[in-house]
């Protein structure tokens, strides 16, 4: 898949996982539209995986620590056929296993996360195993700027590279702001590649939203031995005028009226890039 | 002077100890320890983790037998339940070891997310848990651990009396296919098992027949309601032993028979009397409509009693002398 197709997909994703959201009556807007760029780009050309091969031992593992996100990660997996896209239909409602945080119930999804700053110990566990069996398997994670205060991350930070786990991709979907405010504001973590490189990591920055910086950030092995921290610097809110860098985004929910504008934004975004394209 | 080392078992209770034949054990950390040992040598696939905890866990020889099979996550509890579950989740057997203090306080949000709701088939092992570490304070005593982790949906609670029940429980816990939690303590423990027969998934376990008072007790405290029944039976008085190794699940069959059959309980556990074993046994007979003559032993909700852990046994009842006289109360 090209660039250009990725950047059309990545609109119309947007679209549907709008409507998941309103249709919900709940849900993650603004890091949602931070981090379905990053999503796009792994499970469309990254991972070793596809919905045939989800029990497989070998197959890489993503695992969603910012799980609020869950909504643009429903519409990505719906989207490459992990599950019946009707399926979004049922996104946090009565009895349906698609609950507003992630859930090994859901074909394609590792593990059970939402409460934030255990995605990077579990996946110290699936590389330290992948390394024990001699497999080629990667394993990645994708954190948020909020979750970095909690202190579990800073434990797991020292474990990657004390087990030399070169096999292991944290991604930060490094949109600045979190339910309170700017990061900057309610808890610092800058500087963050110095922090990261001191623990020992190979750090790499990308524009989150490009999807050609993405794709070679995650795709090229880090030196032997070492752990990869990719700063994605996203946008909160990306896509949708109204709705970048808004604070009350992080979990509002579109109006009716909202949703038909964001969509209509939409829509004149996929006609231009597919004019341009033809 | 030194002053004189505290005495789990009196002289009185070591000689009804000796009257019953109870062979003296090790400790039951011990024989965790050396079982695991031998179910990792048999297989590759189990592994297990640490937090700076593999002295305290008695897994030093484990770990130069099998340094590939041995992850040390350094004193990083969340970390360490963290690891086991994405262990586990990879297909390994993973066993994740820590006291239980840390292990069921701090990373309890890792056990109930990472382990429990992912559905993991990793074990959680928490070492010198109850009062085992006596003296150095309540920082250091899991008096929370079982209230906690009942609380908590697909785990089963496994707390053994004796090295049998532990043998058995780390056997049980290495095939098992969910998540499972074991209790252990540090001291020296007799073999109270004698002829008890088979150790069976969420079964109690009869030690001792009686029909005057059923003692429904778990871990390290069954041996001092056994040698309590005992005592009372040279009293006159007839008191059935049951070791529930299973908090979770309860064997709600075993204490509805006992306390229909005797018409007194008095259940023993090394934990707060909030939300443990025994609150665990009042729920099952109380809806059940039975209601026999009841008392909980354990730790009160108040600042505990400092000293060693036969100090706090024996200050809270928990001993042969105080069992029987707390018995004898419930019954005059």
């Amino acid at each position: 898949m090209t660039d250009r197709e990725l950047e059309i997909k990545a609109v119309t994703l947007r679209r549907e996982m709008l409507r998941v959201i309103h249709h919900a009556g709940a849900g993650h807007t603004g890091g949602g539209l931070s981090c379905i760029d990053i999503l796009s780009v792994l499970y469309n050309r990254v991972l070793n995986l596809t919905p045939e091969t989800t029990d497989s031992p070998t197959r890489d593992r993503y695992v969603q620590s910012k799980g609020h996100c869950v909504e643009a990660l429903y519409t990505v997996l719906a989207d490459r056929g992990y599950f019946p896209r009707e399926d979004l239909q049922t996104v946090c409602h009565y009895q349906s296993p698609y609950v507003g945080h992630p859930t090994r119930k859901i074909n394609g999804i590792e593990m059970n996360t939402g409460a934030l700053g255990h995605g990077l110990p579990i996946c110290i566990g699936l590389a330290l195993a992948a390394k024990m069996d001699g497999g080629s398997q990667r394993v990645f994670t994708l954190l948020g700027d909020g979750e970095l205060a909690e202190g579990s991350n800073w434990e797991a930070a020292m474990a990657a590279p004390h087990y030399k786990l070169d096999n292991l991709i944290a991604i930060l979907d490094h949109n600045s702001l979190q339910i309170t405010g700017p990061t900057r504001e309610v808890m610092s973590n800058e500087p963050l590649s110095e922090k990261w490189r001191a623990f020992g990591w190979e750090v790499r920055e990308a524009a989150g939203h490009d999807f050609g910086e993405l794709t070679e950030a995650l795709m090229k092995p880090p030196p032997e031995g070492t752990p990869l921290f990719i700063i994605a610097h996203t946008t909160k809110g990306k896509g949708v005028s109204f709705m970048e860098n808004v604070g009350k985004w992080h979990h509002g929910v579109p109006s009716d009226d909202e949703l038909a504008r964001a969509v209509a934004e939409l829509d004149v975004a996929e006609k231009t890039l597919r004019e341009v394209t033809s | 002077m030194s002053a004189p080392a505290p005495v789990m078992f009196s002289p009185a209770a070591s000689a009804m100890a000796a009257d019953l034949g109870l062979r003296r054990g090790r400790a039951n950390l011990q024989e965790f320890a050396a079982t695991l040992q031998e179910l990792a040598e048999a297989d590759p696939n189990l592994v297990v983790i640490t937090s700076d905890s593999r002295g305290s866990g008695k897994l030093g020889p484990f770990g130069k037998a099998l340094p590939r099979q041995l992850v040390e996550v350094g004193i990083a509890e969340q970390n360490l339940v963290g690891i086991t579950a994405g262990l586990a989740a990879a297909g390994k057997k993973s066993f994740g070891v820590s006291p239980a203090c840390f292990l069921t306080a701090r990373s309890l949000e890792q056990i109930k997310n990472d382990v429990c709701y992912s559905d993991v088939p990793a074990v959680l092992v928490g070492i010198s848990a109850g009062v085992s570490y006596g003296a150095l304070g309540s920082t250091h005593h899991s008096l929370h651990d079982l209230a906690a982790l009942r609380a908590i949906h697909n785990l089963e609670v496994i707390v053994p009396a004796d090295n049998f029940e532990t043998r058995e429980a780390v056997r049980y816990a290495a095939a098992a296919a969910r998540p499972v939690f074991l209790r252990f303590g540090k001291a020296a423990m007799y073999d109270v098992s004698g002829d008890a027969g088979a150790f069976a998934p969420g079964r109690a376990r009869s030690l001792r027949e009686g029909t005057d008072l059923a003692f429904i007790a778990t871990g390290e405290t069954v041996v001092h309601a056994v040698l309590a029944s005992a005592r009372l039976a040279t009293l006159g008085v007839s008191a059935r032993v049951l070791s529930l190794p299973f908090v979770k699940p309860l064997d709600a069959d075993a204490v509805l028979t006992a306390a229909q059959e005797c018409g007194a309980v008095v259940t023993v556990e090394e934990h707060m009397i909030n939300g443990g074993l025994g609150e665990a046994v009042a729920a099952t007979l109380l809806e059940a409509g039975i209601a026999p003559r009841f008392r909980r032993v354990g730790f009160p909700d108040e600042d505990t009693v400092t000293g060693a852990q036969a100090d706090i046994f024996r200050h809270y009842g928990i001993s042969m002398e105080g069992l029987t006289e707390i018995a004898r109360q419930l019954l005059a």
